[in-house]
C-alpha cells in the first residue's frame, strides 16, 4: 500500500494546505507532544476549570444511575403509550455522533484524503466516548441490570437463548462490535506516537505507562508493513461496519409496525444523520481545542471547510429525507401514516418538529457561501445548532410516534421528569471528562502519520 | 555481561535511509533492519521485504466467525430454543445477516490487530536497542539502519566501512546484556 500512489485532489496535496509554517518532523513531535509533556503542577487552569466541571457532571451521572437502578426506570417520565423517551433519543443520539470518528479515520483512509490526518485522531477519540456513552443508556434502560447477561449468546441458568430474529439483539451486536473495532483502530493508530512519548517523557512513571502501552515499538520497517497493512484492512473493515451500525440502529424502529417507524427509507436516512450530526460535534470540539492547544498550524481552515462541505452534503440528505417521508405518507394513501406524519407537524409536538427542521434544514444550508464555511466563529455557532437539531430529530421520530397510538383513548402527552435531563447532561459529563483527560495525556495529532505527509509533500516538490 | 548486538547508523532523511538500504541489501546482509518514525514510502522495496502474509490470516478469522454465529444462531433459533413470534419461521435468514455481518467484521478486526503484533513479535518488554541514546529519535525525526552481530557477513570493522559508505551521520555499537 502506498499512500498518495492516487491523488483524487491535487490541490490538497499541497503540503501549504495541509501544514502551516513549514513545519519539520521534530516541529510535529514538540508541538503535539507539547501537552502531554506539561507537568502536573503546570496545567492549563482552564483544562483544570473544565475538567472539574466535567468531572463533577461525571459524579452527578454515576450517582444517578446509581439511584436509577436502586429504584428503577420508573423515576423517568415513560409511561404509557411513551416507553421509549429520552434514554432511548440520548442512545441513538451518541451513536450517531461516533459516527463521523469512523468515516474520517476509515473512509477518508480508503479515498486517499490526506486531510484527514490532522484530525482523525481527535474524531476517533470521540467516536469511542460517544460510542461508550450511547451503551450506557440502553444498559441502564432494561431496568433489571442484574441480568443483562441474558442479552448474550452464553448459556445461563434459565436455559434460554436470545432472540436472534429481535432488532434489538442486532443493535448489540452492531454497537458492540463497532465499540470494539474503533477502539481497536485507534489504539493502533496510537502505538507508534505513544512509543514517541516514551522516548520523550522524563518522569517515571509517566515512562513507565506509556511504555507499556507502545507494547515496545521500535519503528522497525518490517514492522511498519504489517502495521500499514493492518491499518488498511481496519479501514476497509471499519467502512461497512459504519454503515451497518445506524442502519442496524434504525431497523429497531423500521421493523417495528408503527406508523412514522416502518419505513424503508431509515436505514440510509439514519447513516446520513449520523455523520451530520458527528462532523458538527467534531467541529463543536476541534474549534476551541485547536486555539488553545496551539495547534493551528496542523488543524487549518482547509481543514474546517472540507468537514463543512460534508456537513452541508449530510445535512441536504436529511432534508432531502424529511420531505420524501411527508410524500411516501401522503402517496402511501395510509391514513395512519398520514396522521403521524401531520401529527409530527402540527400536533402536540410541533415544537420540537420545527426546532429540528430549522436546525437541520435551514442551518446547513448556510455553508452554500464560503465566506461562511471559512470563518470559525460560525462554524462552531452553526455545529451547535446541529447538535441541537439532531437530538430533537430522534426525540421527535420516537416520542411523537409513540405518544398518540392506534387507541385515541391511550393518548399521552409525554413531559420528562427532572431525572432525564440529569441523565442527558450527565452523559456529556462522561464524555468531556475522558475527553480532557484525552487531550491532556495522548498525541491529539496522529504525528507518525502527518509526518508521512510531510514526507510525501517535500517529495512532491523536490 | 555485555555483548555486541549490532551497528546502528543514522540517517537525517527518508530519502538517504533509502539508497543506505539498497546498499546493505545489495551487500547480501539478512539480519538487519530499518527504523523510522513513520513508515517510508519506498523504503519496503529498498529493503527487499515481502509483502505481508497479514490478509490471509483474517480471511481465515472472518469466515471463522461468520460460521460460528450463523451456526449458533440457527441451531439456537431453530433447533435449541425455537420461539413462536407471529408464527414466522424459525429458519430465518434474512433475520440472521445482521449479527452474522457483525461477527465477521468483529473477528476479522480482532485478527488484524493481534495478528499484526504477532507477527511484529511485539509486544515485549525490552529491546537492546533502548539502551542507545541516539536510537530515541527514532520515533521523532532520525532514520536508523541496524545491522545485528548475529548476521553471518557480520564483521566489526568491514560492516562499519560498508555503513560509512552510505554518508550516515553518525554510527554507533550498541551493546546487549547477556
Amino acid at each position: 500500500m502506498h499512500r498518495g500512489d492516487l491523488v483524487l485532489d491535487e490541490d490538497l496535496v499541497k503540503r501549504e494546505d495541509l501544514i502551516r509554517g513549514g513545519l519539520g518532523y521534530h516541529d510535529i513531535t514538540e508541538k503535539v507532544c507539547k501537552m502531554a509533556e506539561t507537568p502536573f503542577l503546570e496545567t492549563h487552569k482552564g483544562w483544570l476549570v473544565g475538567f472539574a466541571l466535567a468531572a463533577s457532571t461525571l459524579t452527578m451521572f454515576v450517582l444517578a444511575i446509581g439511584y436509577l437502578i436502586w429504584e428503577g426506570i420508573g423515576i423517568w417520565g415513560n409511561t404509557s403509550p411513551t416507553f421509549w423517551a429520552w434514554d432511548i433519543v440520548n442512545f441513538v443520539f451518541w451513536v450517531g455522533i461516533g459516527h463521523a470518528g469512523t468515516l474520517i479515520s476509515a473512509i477518508l483512509f480508503l479515498f486517499r484524503q490526506k486531510w484527514r490526518t490532522s484530525i482523525n485522531r481527535y474524531a476517533e477519540a470521540m467516536t469511542i466516548f460517544a460510542v461508550i456513552c450511547a451503551l450506557i443508556f440502553p444498559g441502564i434502560h432494561v431496568g433489571r441490570i442484574w441480568v443483562v447477561y441474558f442479552f448474550f449468546p452464553i448459556p445461563n441458568q434459565m436455559d434460554m437463548w436470545p432472540n436472534f430474529r429481535s432488532p434489538l439483539l442486532w443493535d448489540l451486536f452492531a454497537v458492540g462490535t463497532y465499540f470494539t473495532v474503533s477502539l481497536l483502530f485507534w489504539y493502533v493508530g496510537l502505538v507508534p506516537d505513544l512509543a514517541t512519548l516514551r522516548d520523550r517523557v522524563k518522569n517515571k512513571a509517566a515512562k513507565l505507562l506509556y511504555g507499556l502501552f507502545s507494547l515496545g515499538w521500535r519503528g522497525s520497517m518490517r514492522h511498519w508493513v504489517h502495521y500499514e497493512r493492518a491499518y488498511l484492512l481496519l479501514a476497509a473493515l471499519s467502512t461497512p461496519l459504519v454503515l451497518s451500525v445506524h442502519s442496524v440502529v434504525s431497523f429497531d424502529f423500521a421493523t417495528a409496525q408503527l406508523p412514522g417507524w416502518h419505513t424503508t427509507i431509515f436505514p440510509p436516512y439514519f447513516v446520513a444523520g449520523a455523520i451530520f450530526s458527528g462532523f458538527a460535534m467534531v467541529q463543536t470540539l476541534m474549534l476551541p481545542a485547536r486555539l488553545w492547544l496551539g495547534l493551528k498550524d496542523i488543524v487549518t481552515i482547509k481543514h474546517i471547510e472540507n468537514m463543512n462541505k460534508i456537513i452541508l452534503v449530510t445535512g441536504s440528505m436529511v432534508g432531502y429525507a424529511y420531505g420524501i417521508e411527508f410524500f411516501m405518507a401522503w402517496y402511501s394513501g395510509n391514513e395512519y401514516e398520514s396522521f403521524t406524519f401531520i401529527n409530527r407537524a402540527f400536533g402536540p409536538y410541533a415544537w420540537a418538529y420545527w426546532t429540528m427542521v430549522t436546525c437541520n434544514v435551514i442551518t446547513p444550508q448556510l455553508f452554500w457561501f464560503k465566506k461562511l464555511r471559512t470563518s470559525i466563529t460560525v462554524s462552531f455557532i452553526l455545529s451547535i445548532f446541529v447538535n441541537i437539531g439532531m437530538w430533537f430529530e430522534r426525540f421527535v421520530i420516537i416520542v411523537t410516534s409513540l405518544n398518540r397510538d392506534f387507541l385515541p383513548s391511550s393518548w399521552h402527552y409525554f413531559t420528562p421528569r427532572i431525572w432525564e435531563p440529569i441523565f442527558l447532561i450527565g452523559s456529556f459529563g462522561l464524555f468531556f471528562t475522558f475527553f480532557l483527560l484525552f487531550v491532556r495525556y495522548l498525541p491529539v495529532i496522529a504525528m507518525a502519520e502527518i509526518k508521512g505527509v510531510i514526507a510525501n509533500g517535500d517529495d512532491h516538490h523536490a | 555481561m555485555l555483548k555486541n548486538y549490532g551497528l546502528i547508523a543514522e540517517y537525517e532523511s527518508p530519502h538517504a535511509i533509502c539508497e543506505a538500504s539498497k546498499r546493505v541489501r545489495d551487500a547480501g546482509y539478512q539480519k538487519w533492519d530499518a527504523c523510522t518514525p513513520f513508515p517510508v514510502h519506498g523504503l519496503d522495496k529498498a529493503m527487499g521485504l515481502k509483502d505481508s502474509v497479514l490478509p490471509w490470516f483474517v480471511l481465515v478469522a472472518g469466515i471463522t466467525g461468520c460460521a460460528l454465529i450463523s451456526w449458533l444462531m440457527i441451531w439456537v433459533a431453530a433447533y435449541d430454543y425455537p420461539l413462536n413470534i407471529g408464527g414466522k419461521p424459525t429458519w430465518s435468514v434474512p433475520a440472521f445477516v445482521p449479527p452474522a455481518f457483525e461477527v465477521t467484521i468483529l473477528f476479522s478486526s480482532l485478527m488484524a490487530v493481534f495478528g499484526m503484533f504477532a507477527l511484529c513479535g511485539l509486544p515485549r518488554l525490552h529491546h537492546p536497542l533502548f539502551h542507545s541514546k541516539k536510537f530515541e529519535r527514532v520515533t521523532d525525526d532520525k532514520f536508523f539502519i541496524v545491522i545485528e552481530a548475529q548476521d553471518a557477513l557480520f564483521d566489526l570493522e568491514k560492516t562499519k566501512d560498508l555503513l560509512n559508505q552510505t554518508h550516515p551521520v553518525s554510527i554507533e555499537l550498541v551493546e546487549e546484556q547477556l
